[in-house]
């Protein structure tokens, strides 16, 4: 496309072009927010069914291991915030840092939910045939573990996106692209992102919190 | 070219916006280990609402958006209550006695 300096032919000015750059960035978004609505609606109506199962299930998961991780994920969305100020400000040595730093905040996120998955296969709290959980309620905590590892799963899956698009945008950064007065990728990645830690934000109190007051 | 209307958002404020969310992170894990009964549900949700209008307004720089944005993530919103309620007035209502002739 052609462009005079960071702006692009079919624009009137700068503005414009980055209104329209996040106005379509928050469209794609809004599918986001009707597919994760789906399962917060799914995870709703079973939890209204099947209160007791749901407060045994989530007595299962580790709130330390869980309330770092949104620690480390609103890090990770501050570092995110400041690397598009970065960007703003024509920084390029700091922008690369704040994207680098954003990732890495992101892979112990990743590393951490790792472990927690890895204690669950410990525990037999997968569910399918080595699914086992004492009690009466076996069969509704199951449900409460098929939505546990699809929500998380979606988010984590979301996240591993996210690292994608943080590495290129990392590559583009450390080049200069963004630095010369255009940086829409990097406000636009930095919204997916920002997306993806609202996400966990709901996730967080709706699995982990639900029962730790008995 | 005409000046840009482009607003940087001073450090500080972005510091306060993270400082804040850490601080409901820690009020909501607290809370949550306090029997409120049916009040937890609600004091998590109200919080989560909370951190994510914060993350919106201020990192997602919603606050500073023209209006036409504005107005496309409140549809979003809207249609995902749209979502919720309707399903959860079928789902929720079906256990309330039902007095048949």
């Amino acid at each position: 496309m052609e462009r005079t300096g960071a702006l692009f032919r079919h624009f009137r000015d700068l503005d414009q072009q980055r209104e329209t750059a996040t106005l379509g960035m928050w469209v794609f978004l809004l599918t986001e927010i009707m597919f994760f609505g789906g399962l917060f609606l799914t995870y709703t109506v079973y939890r209204w069914k099947y209160p007791h199962a749901f407060a045994e299930g989530s007595r299962e998961l580790d709130v330390v291991k869980g309330g770092w991780n949104t620690a480390v994920l609103i890090a990770s969305s501050f570092t995110m915030a400041l690397a598009v100020r970065a960007a703003q400000m024509k920084k390029r040595k700091l922008l690369c840092i704040l994207l680098a730093a954003t990732m890495i905040l992101g892979g112990v996120f990743l590393g951490i939910k790792y472990l927690e998955y890895a204690q669950k296969f410990e525990h037999h709290l997968v569910p399918g045939p080595s699914f086992h959980f004492e009690g009466p309620d076996a069969p509704q905590v199951q449900i409460f573990f098929s939505l546990y590892f699809a929500m998380t799963g979606m988010h984590a899956l979301h996240m591993i996106i996210g690292e994608g698009l943080m590495l290129t945008l990392l590559i583009f950064s450390w080049r200069g692209k963004y630095t010369a007065g255009y940086y829409a990728p990097v406000e636009n990645g930095g919204l997916y992102w920002h997306f993806v830690d609202i996400v966990w934000i709901f996730l967080f109190p709706l699995l982990y919190l639900i029962d730790l007051h008995r | 070219m005409s000046e840009s209307k482009e607003h940087v958002i001073p450090f500080r404020t972005y510091a306060l916006i993270f400082a804040a969310l850490l601080a409901l992170t820690f009020t909501t894990y607290r809370v949550a280990l306090i029997n409120l009964g049916p009040l937890n549900v609600v004091v998590a949700i109200v919080i989560a609402c909370t951190k994510a209008v914060l993350v919106v307004l201020f990192f997602m720089h919603a606050a500073y958006a023209p209006r036409r944005t504005r107005l496309v993530i409140l549809a979003g919103i809207f249609w995902m209550l749209l979502l919720l309620g309707l399903t959860l007035a079928d789902y929720l209502t079906r256990s309330l006695p039902y007095t048949s002739q």
